[in-house]
């Protein structure tokens, strides 16, 4: 016969076991896929030894693998990523501070935020397409050549923008924008109304609330979302397909000097790969491989710097 | 209960009950009333929170209003800078005069307002910045940009709210480092460094400890040499030890007001001394 308290005791034993298998069910969640991530980048870094060096860095593509080189793609990156920041950030963070700090909550405010959100779902494809059509060919509209004089230099481009840097940068940001403005809202979000309280009885106005105080508050959070952001637009490949990137090509953006750089042709870094990987020769696997070390270091170090980042400035903000 | 206030010690007068009508009772409030209250009402969206305020606050004194939780008692001070226009659907009726002028009529500039009118709210609201910045915002914002004078008004401001020699070494450090009481002082100083001439206080030492609270007490009874202060507090005995006058408010309406001692001794409603004797609240 059994007393509650053995009852008790049974039950104990058994909400133990269940505390324990719940924690081994995470950590190995966890292995799984820390474990798949290593063999990835073991087999990876184990195909390009040899192949990465400082020539492979600084030589531009070539149909021969020993003599293939990034230094196109890595330009075209760089120049690519460079851009959709500078596009991404103002419009992205204005955006998140009139949704958060300015929008009445309206039927209007809800419109807008739910679009947001789904645009953060669409397939990156679909944006290339967009980027196609509206900038590429700016739908067809009269083709024609502009040179612009800026005191000491000019620059010539045309419109539409074709299959130069900053087609693909203004899709990119397309591309990032939603993440960045849904990051950067939950930045301002985080600040606590206490503080937009106490700047407002001190008589400020909601532009000195905002740039005094809510904006650093949020900043950390805010640019680790652009990072983010930033980083996915890196490794895109998809999008800089549909625009028609160039596959091989022999010179980087800049070449005619740097204010012509976004108006050059260009490759990226991960399309560089994507048809390495598609060549007959079996050594340029080898080649894409290398390649893929150099977008992984890429991403990393970025990554890196959000994480630097967000430390930085959070040692100083604890509310 | 009295939809209008009686006015402590005022017998059989005709002219509405107000805290000046006090006189004959005591020692007359220093100076002309700074806010004039006038059957004022506040809704929130539908809600009515305030029914026909009618209240003086004098000059360069200290006016202390107690009541029970959600009396409306915060609502009325927040009213006095129109902190609650921050909130949406909020609607005042009536008149709040500041020195005769309507605060809430169409021309009155809020940010203007706000600066002669500062706040201590209830939890201290350091901004994450540096002590020094903190102080120098007001300041700033205002236009103030040269860093002596800045420097010099940082250190009245402090020494005025008593934390000049706590803070004296580390003016650069993270205001977020400093002691609950410390902040708190510091949220008073940096309140002082727009040079306000009313100071409102929303409960500021209830979430300190007894010896932070008497550094506060101490501070306030400096302060109102210089300014017009208005305190919310649950605090009966704060109440009775700082302010001059006194505003009971229960359910949304002011049911008494007067000269503090007269109120705490000899209160004219029921309600009142229920309240104060601890009987309800």
């Amino acid at each position: 016969m059994s007393t509650p308290h053995d009852a008790y005791a049974r039950s104990l034993r058994r909400r133990h076991l269940q505390a324990a298998a719940f924690g081994w069910v995470c950590s190995l969640a966890t292995w799984f896929s820390v474990i798949i991530l290593a063999v990835l980048l073991i087999a990876v870094t184990y195909r390009s030894v040899g192949w990465i060096s400082w020539d492979f860095l600084t030589r531009f593509d070539s149909y021969r693998p020993q003599k293939a080189g990034i230094f196109a793609g890595l330009m075209g990156s760089f120049w690519l990523i460079g851009l959709t920041a500078l596009f991404c950030v103002p419009v992205g963070v204005g955006a998140a501070i009139y949704l958060e700090e300015y929008a009445k909550p309206n039927w209007l405010t809800r419109v807008i935020q739910l679009n947001v959100s789904n645009l953060a779902g669409i397939p990156s494809i679909v944006f290339g397409m967009l980027g196609f059509t509206a900038f590429v060919r700016m739908f067809g509209l009269a083709q024609q050549q502009y040179i612009l004089w800026l005191g000491f230099t000019h620059v010539k481009f045309t419109v539409p923008f074709g299959r130069s840097v900053i087609s693909g940068a203004l899709t990119l940001t397309l591309l990032s924008l939603p993440v960045v403005i849904i990051a950067s809202q939950e930045a301002l979000r985080s600040v606590p109304p206490s503080i937009r309280h106490a700047a407002y009885a001190l008589g400020a106005t909601k532009w000195q609330t905002i740039r005094a105080q809510v904006l650093p508050a949020a900043l950390p959070g805010i640019l680790t979302g652009v990072i983010l952001a930033l980083s996915r637009a890196l490794g895109e490949t998809a999008p800089l397909a549909v625009l028609g990137a160039a596959t091989y090509i022999t010179f980087a953006p800049g070449k005619k000097g740097l204010l012509q750089a976004p108006f050059d042709p260009f490759t990226a870094m991960p399309l560089q790969i994507y048809n390495w990987v598609d060549e007959i020769d079996r050594k340029f696997q080898n080649v894409a491989a290398a390649g893929i070390v150099v977008l992984l270091v890429a991403l990393l170090l970025m990554n890196g710097s959000a994480i630097y980042i967000r430390h930085h400035f959070q040692k100083k903000i604890r509310w | 209960m009295s939809t209008a206030p009686k006015s402590t010690g005022m017998s059989g007068s005709a002219t509405p009950p107000l805290v000046l009508g006090a006189a004959s009772q005591g020692p007359a409030p220093a100076g002309k009333p700074k806010f004039e209250t006038r059957g004022m009402g506040f809704f929130y969206g539908s809600h009515q929170a305030l029914t026909e305020i009618n209240l003086l606050i004098p000059e360069k004194a200290v006016t202390a209003l107690i009541g029970p939780s959600g009396c409306g008692k915060s609502t009325y001070l927040r009213s006095l800078n129109r902190m609650n226009d921050i909130i949406d659907g909020t609607r005042v009726t009536g008149s709040v005069l500041l020195d005769g002028e309507d605060i809430y009529a169409p021309d009155v500039d809020v940010v203007a307002l706000r600066k002669r009118v500062g706040m201590v709210f209830q939890k201290s609201t350091p901004f994450p910045k540096s002590i020094f910045d903190n102080v120098a915002f007001g300041p700033r914002i205002g236009g103030l940009n040269k860093l002596s004078e800045l420097k010099d008004l940082v250190e009245h401001c402090l020494k005025q709210a008593a934390l000049w020699n706590e803070v004296k070494d580390r003016l650069r450090d993270s205001a977020m480092a400093l002691s609950g009481g410390q902040q708190q002082r510091l949220c008073i100083a940096r309140a002082l460094a727009t040079n306000p001439e009313v100071l409102l206080m929303d409960e500021p030492a209830s979430a300190l400890d007894p010896a932070s609270t008497a550094r506060i007490e101490d501070l306030i009874f400096e302060l109102k040499q210089n300014y017009t202060i208005v305190i919310v507090t649950h605090n009966m005995q704060q109440a009775a030890r700082i302010s001059e006058f006194t505003g009971f408010f229960c359910l949304g309406r002011l049911v008494e007001v007067g000269q503090t001692k007269q109120m705490f001794t000899n209160p004219a409603e029921k309600e009142t001394e229920d309240y104060i004797t601890g009987r309800f609240g």
